[in-house]
């Protein structure tokens, strides 16, 4: 998809990446530039297009811009300002790109050849900024065929069809879900976007809202309309400015053309969608404490069930899904479910959105087909470890998941292998650990991360993520007892099962698939002082 | 709203409560509206000080324990006035991986001072922070807003004079300037 044009395509043009990795990097410089360089070229530059885009995934590269021309895409890494006149020359064909070849990227290799974007195709292609660019690139077509000529039953089928799973990480069927809400006795019902993705190392979600809102904006509409809400919300976290910005700005076009609003599209479907911000609470992204802090309250979990679906926001019934998830729906209605049901595999079907970073050569942003294998995703699309060094396990799953041993890179992505490695799908960030990471240091990184964010409702989360902190220190530092690695796991499993939401549950995670797959680590950690210094040390 | 000062409000108690209460009525004066409010009360001040979260609570006729509750609950909510100066090290999992924690030293010894302890005399503070969402770039630094990136991959000499560049205070002892 990224060296595809649109066929309508006549101009050349200049896409220059303004999500937020590659604004780190510079890109707000250099897409002024090009703009300067193109009125300096004058003429020969008339017919070139300059367009802000979202992420073109190789972030590592970035500032990234990409050429379309007539003859093909090109694409082109580590720019800066200074550049900027010879990407226009090269964008009006003055130019042979001499000064530019050290900066082209192969868009042959593997990082972007065994990409399969649905969720994303529109990332690095619309300018999140116009909504007429969304439209020209098919933007809430759905959504009118769905209002016009599909019943909500209709809807719900060919999402049911797609075999699509709740891409937040649990992995729930999204039609069995769609229809729960749908089915319960009558009266008000709530959509709501789960965007506070807050694993660290996870930034798909952010792709998405920075790159291709409207495709969002639209998915959530179609899931309001699937089951009869007409009041939407995406709670999104607070540390994403420009997801903010870029949302607010699609919502305020989108009612302006009255796509949202009263009466869309000619029918009798309604629709207010509205955004509310975080402020800084991982547990948030935990589905009921989600809905508290988007009724102004203090984000604290409570038991499930009644499940939102059938008592969620001011008691009513609420449909939650994640940003991925409904950012997939347009394109499954488009091209019908069993289309997409047919990409992946049997029990995980569709594609799945990767945020690939830590020690690999490619850091950026990968959506392949699931049940791809994670040694395609991490060595032959992510080019392995800088200066040819080994993997040594790849992190799914953020603080709730855990470490996948090179032994295993062969296991193919999909929500039950990855459990039953002890690790999980989670919402998408898969972070490479190259040889020379201490696994208890990792584990204890992790914890840290549990110990700041349990919101304090329940003890065993509150105290134990603590209790098991302190415990791992001691196997940092290379003064544990083995008593202290009984305890370890007896702690682990003690927090597993008697904390109150996910984050409690899953916090253990991190510390027991280390001690599965690399428990010689810990023991090194329990020999007395007297053996010398760790190798971590 | 930015350009306000971050004054304390009871000299002008009156002109800051109704500022306060127009806010909270563009918000629809509702119990949901709380921390949509609370971020706009943080804009202005730069922190939520007492007297303000005491005219929200008044406005939204709501129990000030409550008002206290959300606002000490969130990470992003600050109680008391911020420090003029940061320097924050990002400890997302990515930056961690890269080797963030090899700079904890570094940045100390030119700081003088702890991460996550108390600010200097002139006002800095050195802290980690969760993820900056430049992954593709870690580890990195962002010193007074400004971000400095792959801080390891550099060599300490480079990231020394980017710190100088970016107006961070050198206070290492003279004799090990410079020095890893």
């Amino acid at each position: 998809m990224l060296n595809s044009i649109s066929p309508s395509l006549q101009r050349p043009r200049l896409r220059c990446c303004d999500a937020s990795s590659c604004r780190s990097a510079g890109s707000g410089a250099l897409l002024k530039a090009l703009e300067t360089a193109r009125s300096n070229a004058g003429e020969a530059a008339e017919p070139l297009d300059i367009e802000p885009v979202g992420c073109l995934r190789l972030c590592s590269q970035g500032p990234l811009v990409a050429l379309d021309r007539p003859e093909g895409s090109s694409l082109f890494g580590g720019l800066s300002a200074p550049l900027a006149g010879a990407l226009v020359d090269a964008g009006s064909g003055t130019d042979n790109n001499s000064s530019l070849n050290d900066h082209a990227i192969d868009l042959e290799q593997p990082f972007f050849a065994l990409q399969h974007s649905v969720v994303l195709e529109g990332c690095g292609q619309v300018n999140p900024e116009s909504i007429d660019s969304a439209i020209a690139h098919g933007s809430y077509e759905q959504l009118r065929h769905c209002l016009q000529e599909l019943s909500a039953a209709d809807v719900r089928e060919q999402i049911r069809r797609s075999g699509l799973r709740g891409r937040g990480g649990a992995g729930y069927p999204t039609g069995l879900k769609w229809d729960t809400v749908a089915l319960q006795p009558p009266g008000p019902r709530f959509v709501v976007c789960n965007a506070d993705e807050g694993d660290p190392g996870a930034f798909m979600d952010r792709s998405v809202m920075e790159g291709d809102p409207h495709r969002l904006l639209e998915g959530l509409a179609i899931a309001a309309y699937a089951v009869g809400a007409d009041r939407g919300f995406i709670y999104v976290r607070a540390e994403y400015p420009l997801a903010i910005e870029r949302l607010r700005l699609a919502l305020r076009q989108a009612r302006q053309r009255n796509i949202l609003g009263n009466n869309i599209f000619g029918s009798q479907f309604d629709l207010r969608i509205d955004i509310r911000v975080g402020a800084g609470a991982y547990v948030c992204g935990e589905e009921t404490a989600l809905m508290q802090s988007i009724q102004g309250r203090r984000g604290s979990p409570r038991p499930r069930p009644p499940f939102p679906a059938q008592k969620g926001l001011w008691g009513a019934p609420t449909l939650i899904n994640n940003v991925e998830t409904l950012a997939a729906v347009p394109a499954i209605l488009r091209e019908g479910g069993d289309w997409y049901g047919a990409i992946g595999t049997d029990s995980s079907r569709g594609t799945k959105v990767f945020a690939l970073s830590g020690a690999v050569v490619n850091t950026g942003l990968v959506e392949v087909p699931m049940g791809t294998s994670l040694r395609t995703v991490v060595e032959t699309m992510g080019g392995g470890v800088p200066n040819g060094a080994g993997v040594k396990a790849v992190q799914t799953g953020g603080p709730s998941g855990g470490c996948i041993p090179a032994a295993l890179l062969d296991t193919p992505v999909d929500y039950e292998s990855l459990r039953a490695l002890g690790s999980m799908m989670g919402s998408g960030g898969m972070i490479v650990i190259a040889e020379s990471m201490a696994m208890p240091e990792l584990a204890r990184h992790f914890m840290r991360f549990n110990v700041n964010e349990s919101c304090g409702k329940c003890l065993p989360c509150r105290a134990g993520t603590v209790q098991l902190e302190q415990l791992l220190t001691k196997f940092v530092a290379g003064n544990a007892q083995a008593s202290d690695l009984e305890q370890l796991e007896q702690l682990c499993q003690m927090v597993q099962t008697t904390s109150l939401c996910g984050l409690g549950q899953a916090a253990p995670n991190p510390v027991l698939s280390t001690l599965k797959y690399f428990r010689q680590e810990y023991k090194t950690g329990c020999e007395p002082a007297t053996a010398g210094p760790q190798p971590w040390a | 709203m930015k350009a306000a000062a971050a004054a304390p409000i009871a000299s002008e108690a009156t002109a800051e409560q109704k500022r306060i209460n127009r806010l909270v009525a563009q918000n629809g004066s509702s119990p949901d509206a709380l921390i949509e409010v609370l971020h706009q009360v943080q804009e202005i001040y730069g922190y939520l000080p007492e007297a303000a979260l005491s005219q929200v609570a008044q406005q939204l006729r709501m129990p000030l324990s409550r008002v206290y509750g959300v606002a000490s609950f969130y990470n992003l909510f600050h109680l008391e006035a911020p420090a003029a100066h940061s320097c924050e090290l990002c400890m997302g999992t990515t930056c961690f991986v890269k080797g963030a924690s090899e700079l904890v030293p570094l940045l100390e010894q030119r700081l003088q001072q702890q991460l996550d302890g108390p600010s200097a005399a002139d006002g800095w503070v050195l802290r980690q922070v969760s993820c900056q969402g430049a992954c593709g770039q870690g580890p990195v630094l962002v010193v007074d807003g400004q971000l400095i990136s792959q801080a390891t991959g550099q060599g300490p000499g480079l990231l020394q004079g980017q710190l100088d560049a970016a107006g961070l205070p050198n206070r290492a002892p003279k004799p090990s300037l410079g020095a890893p």
